[in-house]
């Protein structure tokens, strides 16, 4: 009976630490909206492409982060691995970037 | 039967994905692969990028591409990346049903997505005669977002095979590795989308 009790005890700690979870997540959709919106909004007033494209790939790059961190659940523990394999993989879209926007200079 | 019991425990773990080796092993093998997706997206970037004004006389990206398609598209598979975080929650609450409904909706905004994506290329290959061979800019085009496309199939095959097949187990120790593995492909979909709608469609109107 008291293991019983003490697992319910458990497991109502747990659900409320996963209710407490999910609001974040649901600010973290929040938040993704409301940048996705900002860079349509940028690109259809037609504001100067000198402005709007750092503007646009700031905003993509933080959505991102708040992808990999909260939904995918980088933010917590036991994701170094996970943490190392995808900015492996980043830095590897950094060198394909610069190698493939220069090549076309000449 | 003993093997039945480790994995049908009476009290659910914590993160049931990860309580097994086998969870653990699927968790770390996914990432592993997705490390090796970003890869894949980089080169398609890439080429893209390097592409995109070579349209050789044919339709240009300010040409082809519209505001509105894009950002219902976005909003639909953004959306169908919460819901699938809703699917987890339930799924560690150890409420089957309620994961399985918030899986149906991801499948749901997932096939809306995948409906829109087919109207955009038949709309570019009928009203435009916009098609993978029209200039490079088409075939980087088409490669980089109809290889996203696929993803978005595979992805909601995969889902639909995990639904069916797990309809009548309920959730365990056995199949909540499998789900939550597939929580974590869906929104890997959602990351590479969010660089298409950047640097594809909203760059590609701007300059």
């Amino acid at each position: 009976m008291t293991e019983n009790t003490s697992t319910n005890k458990i497991n109502s700690f747990q659900k409320e630490k996963n209710k407490d979870e999910m609001r974040k997540q649901i600010i973290t959709f929040a938040l993704m909206i409301f940048f996705t919106m900002i860079a349509f909004f940028a690109v259809g007033m037609g504001i100067s492409s000198m402005f709007v494209i750092p503007l646009i790939l700031i905003l993509a790059i933080v959505q991102v982060g708040f992808q990999f961190y909260y939904f995918m659940h980088m933010k917590d523990k036991g994701h170094e691995f996970p943490a190392l394999l995808i900015f492996g993989g980043i830095w590897v879209t950094f060198l394909v970037g610069v190698t493939f926007v220069t090549i076309i200079w000449w | 039967m003993s093997h039945d019991h480790s994995l049908n425990p009476k009290t659910m773990p914590e993160d049931p994905a990860k309580a097994t080796m086998e969870g653990k092993h699927k968790f770390l093998g996914l990432w592993f692969f997705l490390g090796g997706e970003t890869v894949l997206f980089a080169c398609f970037f890439g080429t893209y990028l390097a592409l995109r004004n070579s349209t050789a006389g044919g339709p240009t990206s300010q040409d082809l591409f519209g505001l509105d398609l894009v950002f219902l598209m976005t909003v639909l598979l953004l959306t169908s990346s919460l819901t699938s975080v809703y699917a987890m929650y339930h799924m560690k609450n150890n409420d089957f049903k309620k994961m399985m409904l918030w899986l149906g909706i991801t499948a749901l905004l997932g096939f809306g997505f995948l409906a829109l994506e087919i109207y955009e290329f038949a709309h570019y290959i009928s009203d435009y005669g916009f098609t993978f061979r029209s200039s490079a800019f088409g075939s980087a085009f088409y490669t980089l977002v109809g290889f996203h496309g696929g993803h978005v199939v595979f992805g909601l095959s995969w889902l639909i095979a995990l639904m069916v097949r797990n309809a009548k187990r309920g959730l365990n120790l056995y199949n909540a590795p499998k789900f939550n593995t597939f929580a974590l492909y869906w929104h890997f979909i959602d990351v590479v989308w969010v660089f298409i709608f950047t640097v594809v469609y909203l760059m590609g109107m701007v300059s």
